[in-house]
């Protein structure tokens, strides 16, 4: 990949000194991290810690006809044994549906089994211990009897008419099914110069954060209180969650996110382990720390993304496409995640499909399906990635259908810039996108036309390169909308506190989290900016209940956009305090003042009148000198929901340059292009990073990334040796460009670029490697693009 | 994945190694660089009483030249072979494979011998020792032993090391002016288990070749020697026939497994590929 250092750091020439926003500035906690100073959950410990281990189950789906613990219960250094009537007792059951997903169900969840496993890898027995050591010793000493179910592994198993269900009483094995039609679907299909068809595959895949899930229970009995520190996104959602279903009063659940070592979505659901443990914690009287090795992130992690759509297009002569009919089976878990659903994926995807373009008609079927596999919920880019490479596959065989350039056949299709606002007929409502603008600068970017000259060139030689683009809408900076309609508790708006302390240095505690993604600074950027000090004098605080204000945190792209704001708005206010304490020391009227670099100065001429950390040390120390009655707030509070549109939409484009080695099914990824429009940029470094991060895990889908179940419903490949992410030797140069399209829902006008990088990469390299086999007869309909399908395609064996 | 509780031995010798072994009743492992073994313990695949580390055993370490004959200790680093000018000039073929093995965290601990002894059927040295005719040196209670590379692999993970006999070092016939090598893989990442890898050592007069050895991993249970391609190619000039000729005849030699992510076909379309590929770069080679 480039060195992302590709301009000046801190160096940006058009802003003026004292602005911090728009600045390439490095994370501030990148360096602690790197010298090793972090503070993981999986390196606590706590006081009296204890250690869980989970007996797991072998089966996909079976019955459990009887559970033997004693020998382990005797084991050396087992504190306790507790199987799911144990937990039943302290925890209630959880559904993971949302009332405006109408007709969704699942089967209610408990933190461990009761009667039945659904999946493999399920944990049916906790074991807690001394030591981690300990407790693995002992699980090794549980006899579980099981009685084999049938197993739903394959979509096709599931919706046949005479399917065992996987839930008694169930009528079918759907968890939700939603239909969408909009415009004269069948007339535009009966009249089209042509319709191109394709059927697609998308593999089901997984996390793989750096640092497994970790958690740390600690209930005090004594106040009735409960600590949790874990590695999550969403610490309000967890404590919301721990304080209803524990019966604990919120106020007495603190949950506290210190560093985070990726997260990705996987760290925002709710995973049975993860509730065991609190209850764990409760019977020992103790803290119980559980931390998942590698072998059980496989198996209990979420999945995601894994569709198989059918989908076809009505396309003119002229090569607009007209209308779009898809149909998408998506294979989720035995049941639907709690709190997000394992729906949200396949309703996006319907929703984004043909999102860039203007379709007079559209229609869409999605059917949600239970498999005997581990939960599916939401992953970076939710549902953008199959959205886009469907869309985009469609477009490629719409420029084949038609002989136009991949370039030409999207310009007569894109939503023109000049359009906004606008909606898509799936009810999106765009407040200004720039997909005109993004295309030509790809071109431009990429080289395009010397690109087909030396692809043609090659290609004589045997050398097959491939071009492929994919452009992109990325859903951001959600409302209510999302989730909140719904019934779940989550938040869609943040809070952040801000103070100017003794000394005059300012401290923000905001409820947006990070997680290595730099939401710190540029939180820190923001308020820097906005309140008029150095961007190393204010500290931001994150990702601890007890702490900072209530806020829905980090997901969905909505840091920069939600938190951003938030820390603007509170940052300004607290600058209008600051001037109005410095107003009344300097008997002068505080719009006169303004705040430069933590200097109170006058707004004419600029002439410095005092220093905010005097005003502190008035405030704090002397206010006996201030005038009767001053209003000295030197912290203030400031929420803040978005309340406009109910997305803040982005967009984008992808190009991809392969080059296949169609003797052995390889494929080399040379170069990866992206123009991506997030809005106002906070920090250009930041954005770049975020997007080639996300470029790297979309072409781990393209290419590598995979979780294969046999029809035992076993998972096969789940160890990082049979799961190939993508390594930094198999990736290109990924080349940015940037367009800026500020929301003006608000004051900062950022949106969201964290999906930007992995919605469109896949789609970008699934188009490249079709292209490249164009001339030898192949196409590939299913990612990930392995060499086995590269071969069969080619017909190679 | 936490390994159960095992003691541990680090003997200084090889009678020691042994007696630790005895003692333990035959529930020991050996442990060199630990590569393989130590996941394999985490994951409780393994669970021996007691573990004994080799790696202070004086006699394991260390490359020299024996006359005609290069020894390689097998404690001896996979990091070593690419950095040791003996190993570069007189075993070129493991020179060239050592790229190849793993990444370099992995390079700089585990061991050539760990390697050969562990004999996974998808690693670069065990097939190594096949190509080059090398001889293994083992250690029992009763004394030393040599055993060939050919004699050597015999099944899944199964060599001709008894249970407590110990992989000293690797006796490779040296390379002259007169050999030639070549050593690629196909894997879907950089340092990963090759779907389909390979060496070949052989010596050349004029443009003929002479006691051609090729062996290939990711084939079989065992690294294979290709023993009918080498026939089709002793005693000939590399054209373009007599490399078509090769690639047909090496079906007869290989016995890959079906697996759903890599199907015996594909496997044997791909080792026909390396092996014109393979012999094509040997030509070039001097």
């Amino acid at each position: 990949m480039n060195a992302p250092f590709d301009r000046p750091l801190g160096a940006a020439p058009h802003l003026e000194p004292g602005v911090h926003v728009g600045r390439p500035l490095p994370r501030p906690n990148a360096k602690r991290l790197v010298a090793g100073r972090g503070n993981y959950v999986t390196d606590m410990k706590r006081p009296r810690m204890l250690h869980a281990a989970f007996v797991r189950s072998p089966f996909a789906h079976a019955r459990i006809v009887r559970i033997d613990v004693e020998a382990a219960r005797a084991a050396p250094g087992v504190a306790l044994v507790a199987t799911g009537e144990d937990l039943a007792k302290l925890c209630t059951p959880w559904v993971g549906t949302l009332d405006h997903f109408k007709g969704m169900k699942s089967e209610p969840q408990l933190p461990l089994p009761l009667e039945r496993v659904t999946w493999s890898g399920q944990a049916v027995v906790a074991v807690v211990a001394e030591s981690r050591a300990a407790a693995e010793d002992a699980c090794e000493l549980v006899e579980i009897e099981y009685e084999d179910l049938p197993v739903l592994a394959d979509l096709d198993t599931a919706l046949a008419p005479d399917a065992p269900r996987l839930v008694e009483g169930f009528a079918d094995n759907l968890c939700f099914r939603s239909a969408l039609e909009s415009g004269a679907v069948d007339d535009l299909f009966a009249s089209a110069a042509h319709v191109v068809e394709a059927d697609l595959a998308f593999g089901r895949h997984t996390g793989v954060t750096l640092e497994p899930r970790a958690i740390i229970a600690d209930y005090d009995a004594s106040e009735h209180a409960l600590t949790v520190h874990h590695g999550t996104q969403t610490p309000f959602q967890f404590q919301d969650l721990y304080s209803r279903h524990y019966g604990i009063p919120e106020a007495r659940v603190r949950v506290a996110a210190p560093d985070v070592g990726g997260s990705f979505g996987v760290k925002l659901h709710v995973y049975h382990e993860d509730m065991a443990v609190i209850g764990l914690s409760m019977l020992a009287g103790r803290p119980v720390k559980y931390v998942v090795d590698r072998l059980e992130a496989f198996v209990s992690d979420i999945h995601a993304r894994d569709h198989r759509v059918k989908a076809k297009a009505a396309v003119g002569a002229d090569g607009r496409i007209l209308a779009m009919a898809v149909e998408d089976e998506t294979a989720i878990g035995a049941f639907s995640t709690y709190p997000r659903t394992s729906a949200v994926e396949g309703n996006q995807v319907i929703r984004l499909i043909g999102a860039p373009y203007r379709l007079e008609a559209y229609r869409a079927d999605l059917k949600v399906v239970f498999q005997n596999k581990t939960q599916t919920s939401q992953y970076r880019a939710v549902g953008h990635p199959i959205a886009c490479a469907v869309t985009e596959h469609l477009m490629e065989k719409a420029a084949a259908a038609t002989g136009l350039d991949p370039f030409e056949v999207r310009a007569r299709n894109l939503i023109s810039d000049d359009a906004y606002p606008c909606q898509s007929l799936t009810g999106f409502k765009f407040e200004q996108l720039s997909h005109e603008a993004c295309l030509a600068k790809l071109k431009t970017l990429m080289d395009y036309d010397r690109l087909r000259a030396e692809q043609a060139e090659l290609c004589a030689r045997g050398i097959h390169r491939g071009i492929g683009i994919a452009a992109f809408v990325e859903i951001t900076n959600p409302t209510p909308a999302f989730y909140g309609i719904g019934g779940a508790r989550i938040s869609a708006q943040d809070g952040a506190v801000i103070k100017i302390t003794p000394s005059g240095e300012v401290r923000c505690l905001i409820s947006v989290t990070e997680q290595g993604q730099g939401t710190e600074a540029i939180i820190g950027q923001i308020v820097a900016d906005y309140l008029g000090v150095s961007r190393d004098i204010v500290r931001v605080i994150t990702g601890d209940t007890e702490v900072t204000p209530h806020g829905g945190a980090t997901w969905a792209c909505r840091g920069a956009g939600i938190g951003g704001e938030t820390a603007l708005q509170a940052a300004k206010k607290l600058k209008a305090n600051v001037l109005n304490v410095a107003a009344a020391i300097l008997q002068a009227q505080p719009g006169d003042l303004d705040l430069v670099d933590a200097e109170v100065v006058d707004k004419a001429g600029g002439t410095v009148r005092l220093s905010l950390a005097e005003v502190a040390r008035i405030a704090y120390f002397r206010s006996d000198t201030l005038p009767p009655g001053t209003d000295a707030q030197l912290t203030v509070a400031h929420h803040y929901a978005p309340s406009g549109y109910p997305f803040a939409f982005t967009n984008g484009i992808h190009g991809c340059h392969v080059e296949v080695d169609a003797e052995i099914g390889l494929v080399k990824i040379l170069k990866h292009f992206v123009v991506e429009d997030c809005g106002r940029i906070i920090n250009p470094l930041l954005v770049e990073e975020q997007v080639r991060g996300g470029v790297v895990q979309g072409l781990g889908a393209a290419f590598f990334e995979e979780c294969r179940y046999d029809e035992a419903g076993q998972l096969v490949n789940g160890s990082l040796a049979d799961y190939l992410v993508p390594m930094s030797c198999e990736m290109p140069d990924i080349v940015i460009a940037h367009m800026e399209t500020p929301t003006r829902d608000t004051e900062l006008g950022a949106k969201g670029c964290g999906e930007a990088g992995t919605a469109a990469s896949s789609a970008a390299a699934l188009n490249a490697v079709n292209d490249a086999l164009a001339p030898l007869g192949a196409e590939l309909t299913q990612i990930p693009m392995t060499p086995a399908r590269i071969l069969k395609a080619l017909g190679a064996y | 994945m936490k390994a159960r509780a095992f003691a541990y031995a680090r003997p200084s010798s090889l009678a020691e190694a042994h007696a630790a072994f005895a003692g333990a009743d035959g529930d020991a492992s050996f442990i060199s660089g630990g590569q393989s073994l130590v996941p394999a313990l985490a994951m409780r695949l393994q669970a021996p009483q007691v573990l004994i580390d080799l790696s202070a055993i004086p006699e394991m370490r260390g490359v020299r030249l024996d006359g005609e004959t290069l020894r390689i200790g097998a404690l001896t680093r996979h990091a070593e072979t690419l950095t040791e000018p003996l190993i570069r000039a007189h075993a070129p073929l493991l020179a060239a494979a050592a790229p190849f093995v793993a990444h370099p965290a992995i390079r700089n601990r585990g061991t050539v011998g760990g390697s050969v002894a562990l004999a996974d059927p998808a690693s670069e040295f065990p097939a190594m020792m096949l190509a080059m005719g090398a001889e293994m040196e083992i250690s029992g209670v009763d004394g030393m032993r040599r055993v060939a590379a050919d004699d050597f692999f015999q099944d899944l993970y199964q060599t001709a090391i008894e249970p407590g006999e110990i992989l000293v070092a690797l006796h490779v016939p040296a390379a002259g002016p007169r050999h030639v090598c070549a050593f690629d893989e196909m894997a879907r990442r950089r340092g990963d288990y090759a779907m389909v890898g390979g060496g070949i050592l052989a010596e050349r007069d004029g443009a003929v070749i002479v006691n051609p050895r090729i062996a290939l991993f990711s084939v079989g249970p065992t690294p294979v020697r290709a023993r009918n391609a080498e026939a089709e190619i002793a005693g000939k000039a590399l054209d373009a026939d007599t490399i078509a000729a090769a690639q047909r005849a090496l079906d007869a030699d290989i016995d890959p497994l079906d697996d759903a992510e890599i199907p015996a076909a594909m496997r044997r379309h791909l080792a026909r590929v390396l092996l014109g590929r393979l012999l094509r770069k040997l030509e070039t080679c001097s």
